[in-house]
């Protein structure tokens, strides 16, 4: 591989996918929080709450996520102001964090719900009937049953956040696919296997990653 | 029922063995016809000459470089299209014959090599690393690295970019050059000049850089009139070539016999005049002396 055994190449490719791995262990412990908080609004017996969860599902769902980020860095960055940090760099990781939250929470949010509905209705009900407050019902019973249930779907929503990552570097963060473009341009005559080197890379983290939710799910599902 | 089967497979297969005669038929004519142009040509034509004589050439522009290489609509415009013009002129072809592909400065070695164009002409540097894949005729135009900066900025030279926000494009020689020459400034990096200046207008970044003659044509855009201003102390050379495929020495030595009619008979001023030279910049002169060996 002589693009690779090049120490500088090397450490380029290294600190791409570090970039990656940091955006998706940040966005995938903030959608989840988010997610949860939607998840709960969406079917929570306040209007305003559901209306507003159900708005931010459908806005950032079906928003392109190139135009989330770039909103991001012209939008909250460049019009409002909004800096994250004074270092340039971590500045659009923590924007680019920002953008890949807000989606990654409305498919997040999705999962959770069509997990609630999974929990019999008489399981709520029984929950009301000794006394439990509606936060308490979900906290304490919906929410952990429904959470068990889809497990697995959760850990496609983390595959996708992760390959999704790549889309910062449209607003200059240096991750994987930047690196990709800047080893192609400097090394035209091994395209491919640069090519297949990232690919190869991305499979090589995610798949394993597939297997451990699919082994989760299994051992955490609720036996009905 | 199994007759009709058999007599459909059958048909479909008489059908399909007719439509391979046909593409064979094809292939047996374009292949007699290149070879007389071939014959009568003086020398034996190969990579751009030989496009060229089947009348379309497919060029390398960049889209978003105003008074280089400017998309608006379907059509192109610039300093660098018009040196395509005259390429095409020269090589004996139709300007309509020309089909303009949009690159970005980390695409143009790999479109050449691929074969995805035939002729890059992109503000295109010519240096060492670059002439190990693909070839260069010219330089038709030397410009230098420079930055743009907010008419109201104190920055006067590159030393003073310490702790400064710079922008440039991903995979650029310019931005290359910052990270290694410039340690102390935050590079920026997006994926066309056209966000750096957005970014510039907004005060995101302090300067942007890459050739000054790029950043000129930005500067005298309507919209950013009287907003930046170029620092005019250029840190390099950046003699812009023609690329074109590495093993494709006659044409490469062929495009700079045009370059050097193309200097001789007026019509490279006239390309500058109705581009770049709009904004009030005179002619350079094509210095025919440092055209490329195309070796």
């Amino acid at each position: 591989m002589p693009v690779f055994s090049d120490p500088a190449n090397f450490d380029a490719y290294v600190s791409g996918f570090m970039w990656i791995l940091k955006m998706t262990g940040a966005s995938a412990a903030l959608a989840l929080v988010l997610g949860v908080l939607l998840a709960g609004m969406r079917v929570s017996p306040v209007p305003v709450l559901r209306w507003f969860g159900a708005a931010w599902v459908n806005i950032f769902r079906n928003t392109p996520l190139t135009l989330i980020i770039f909103f991001c860095y012209f939008g909250l960055y460049a019009t409002l102001t909004i800096s994250l940090s004074d270092d340039l760099i971590l500045n659009n990781f923590w924007l680019g964090v920002v953008g890949l939250s807000v989606y990654t929470a409305a498919f997040v949010c999705e999962a959770l719900r069509s997990g609630i509905n999974t929990v019999p209705p008489g399981q709520a009900e029984a929950a009301r009937a000794i006394g439990l407050t509606f936060s308490q019902t979900l906290r304490i019973v919906v929410l952990p049953q429904a959470g068990r249930a889809v497990i697995a779907p959760l850990g496609s929503v983390l595959i996708a956040l992760c390959k999704n990552s790549t889309i910062v570097g449209t607003i200059g963060l240096l991750e994987a696919s930047n690196i990709m473009k800047q080893l192609i341009n400097d090394n035209g005559d091994q395209v491919i296997l640069i090519f297949l080197v990232f690919a190869g890379t991305f499979a090589a983290v995610l798949i394993p990653v597939g297997y451990f939710f699919g082994w989760l799910a299994n051992r955490l599902a609720v036996k009905r | 029922m199994r007759m009709t089967r058999v007599a459909a497979t059958a048909a479909a297969a008489v059908l399909a063995l007719t439509m391979a005669a046909c593409g064979s038929d094809d292939d047996g004519g374009t292949g007699t016809g290149s070879g007389t142009g071939t014959g009568t040509g003086d020398t034996a034509a190969t990579g751009v000459i030989a496009k060229a004589q089947s009348g379309t050439l497919k060029v390398g522009v960049k889209a978003d470089q105003p008074g280089l290489g400017l998309q608006t609509g379907t059509a192109y415009e610039g300093f660098d299209i018009e040196m395509a013009k005259i390429i095409a002129k020269g090589l004996g072809m139709q300007e309509s014959g020309i089909q303009y592909v949009t690159t970005v400065s980390a695409n143009r070695e790999p479109y050449i090599q691929q074969g995805t164009v035939d002729l890059v002409i992109a503000t295109y540097t010519i240096n060492d690393e670059r002439k190990t894949k693909v070839n260069f005729a010219g330089p038709y135009f030397v410009a230098g690295q420079d930055l743009l900066v907010p008419t109201d900025s104190t920055i006067t030279a590159p030393e003073q970019l310490d702790g400064k926000k710079v922008c440039s494009v991903t995979g650029s020689t310019p931005a290359k050059r910052i990270q290694e020459n410039y340690k102390g400034a935050q590079l920026q990096l997006f994926d066309a000049y056209s966000k750096c200046i957005t970014a510039l207008a907004g005060g995101q970044v302090d300067a942007v850089t890459t050739d000054d003659i790029i950043l000129a044509g930005y500067a005298s855009q309507q919209q950013f009139a009287g907003k930046f201003k170029v620092v005019g102390k250029p840190f390099s050379e950046e003699p812009y070539g023609i690329g074109l495929a590495k093993d494709d020495k006659a044409s490469c030595d062929k495009i700079n016999e045009i370059l050097k009619a193309a200097a001789a008979d007026g019509s490279y001023k006239a390309a500058w005049d109705n581009t770049l030279g709009k904004s009030g910049t005179p002619a350079p002169e094509l210095d025919t002396s440092k055209l490329t060996n195309c070796a």
